[in-house]
């Protein structure tokens, strides 16, 4: 093993100072589920890493200004306990819970699945869907992006050096907000997603659909948000005709590839059936039902 | 390259040792403080054979630096009897021979444990949920699940 330095400081100034001024390869770490493997494969060689739980907010969910803050490195198996998010957002939380075991769900994080850069992530097609953005603390201050501006491509972000993702900011819901995530992989468990799809709608007094956000994983570099998707959504109470339409948007957006996990054909083909089952359940959480 | 110095709680002692910054939870609580009982079958999260829990909560040793314990409380299966007498989980996986090489045993034992200290009357799906990252080759999780769901039924009747 080269030589390693592993420092865990307790303020995000201090974290952000030792990120920047790094010599050598700095990494981040919160749950560690996907650093740690890397590191351990001999894939990546950091020359630091830099535990960023002692430091207060990181691990944490409270509810402001009618939405939810999420500390960058709070567990899955947190976020799936907390009463109010799963009902308020259930499918974020139900993406979030679908990493790994119960044993990586102790320690996985939303701001690791994201800056882990992996196009299958099942977190983030969930999160964009929400319109979620993070808060991002660096040398030159403290910004706030939305989560589809970090991943740029496979295993790579807009973070600048020396910037750390502190929270997750779920927005104040309209009245009748619906979402869902479901992926598709070859067994039940324990699988990274060939196609995933995450949807979030909102709903009139009438159940036709005002807004919507249809946004795909694992069929691009990076996940793709489909606006000619959700603008089949808007304006429909999700009849055959719509579903078939959505269907057919979905499949247009993919620029799948082939690997291991599923053909190109294959994955489109399933896009369009994940689009259209997310969807109905993001129709009947928004009613209520 | 300078020990890292840590100290913990391990099986309810307090216990101190020093590691390399790279070194996991896992090594760590094999090498240094020789306790062999939990196991490395894959080394990245996958198996479940090295799973304790950190202050009550299911992780893989394997995929835990060992400096990351430092003020926490850990189980490790050494930690899951009470002196000889046999957890009402590991007895239910002797009488039903819920094992046969018995190297994923103490990783599914410790995540049972952590199940039924959550949720002490799950179903049987909920069960084959939560172990669904122990791996094991031999038992075809069949016998498994009915240790699980006896030690269960013993447990709550305690």
């Amino acid at each position: 093993m080269p030589s390693l330095q592993y420092t865990a400081p307790s303020t995000v100034q201090e974290a952000v100072a030792l990120l920047a001024g790094a010599k050598g390869l700095a990494k981040l770490m919160s749950g560690g589920t996907d650093l740690l493997v890397q590191y351990r494969s001999g894939r990546l060689r950091p020359d630091v890493i830099i535990d960023t739980k002692k430091i207060p907010g990181m691990i944490g969910i409270r509810e402001a200004n009618g939405g939810f803050v999420i500390g960058a490195a709070t567990s899955g198996a947190l976020l799936g306990e907390h009463a109010g998010l799963g009902k308020a957002w259930p499918g974020v939380v139900e993406a979030a819970n679908l990493i790994g075991s119960t044993q990586v769900q102790g320690r996985a994080s939303l701001a690791g699945n994201l800056c882990n850069g992996s196009p299958a992530a099942d977190s983030v097609p969930a999160l964009i869907a929400a319109r979620a953005t993070v808060v991002i603390v660096g040398p030159g201050g403290t910004r706030e992006a939305p989560v589809e501006a970090i991943v740029t491509g496979p295993g790579r972000t807009s973070l600048a050096k020396g910037e750390i993702i502190t929270e997750f900011r779920l927005p104040k819901q309209a009245p009748r907000t619906g979402d869902a995530y479901l992926r598709f992989i070859p067994r039940t468990e324990m699988d990274i997603a060939v196609v995933g799809c995450g949807i979030c709608v909102v709903l009139d007094a009438n159940e036709v659909c005002t807004d919507a956000r249809v946004v795909l994983g694992a069929v691009g570099p990076t996940q793709l948000v489909v606006d000619d998707a959700a603008k089949v959504l808007i304006g429909s109470k999700l009849d055959d005709a719509t579903l078939a339409k959505l269907d057919a948007a979905a499949r247009a957006a993919c620029k799948p590839i082939t690997d291991k996990r599923g053909t190109i054909d294959f994955r489109i083909k399933i896009a369009g059936v994940l689009a259209r089952r997310a969807a109905a359940i993001a129709f009947a959480r928004a009613g209520g039902r | 390259m300078s020990k890292i110095h840590v100290s913990t709680i391990i099986n309810g002692e307090p216990a101190e040792f020093l590691c390399e910054p790279g070194q996991t939870l896992l090594d760590a609580l094999r090498d240094e403080l020789r306790l062999t009982g939990s196991k490395e079958g894959c080394g990245s999260g996958d198996c479940g054979a090295c799973s304790v829990t950190v202050d009550g909560r299911l992780v893989c040793s394997c995929l835990m630096l060992a400096a990351e314990a430092e003020g926490h409380e850990i189980l490790t299966i050494e930690g899951v009897a009470n002196g000889d007498e046999l957890h009402p989980i590991q007895r239910q996986f002797l009488e039903h021979a819920a094992l046969q090489c018995g190297f994923c045993t103490p990783g599914l034992i410790v995540a049972v444990k952590a199940l039924l200290d959550s949720n002490p009357n799950p179903t049987e799906t909920e069960a084959r949920y939560w172990l669904a990252g122990n791996l094991c080759r031999c038992t075809g999780y069949d016998k498994v699940i009915r240790a699980v769901m006896d030690a269960a039924a013993e447990m709550r009747a305690q």
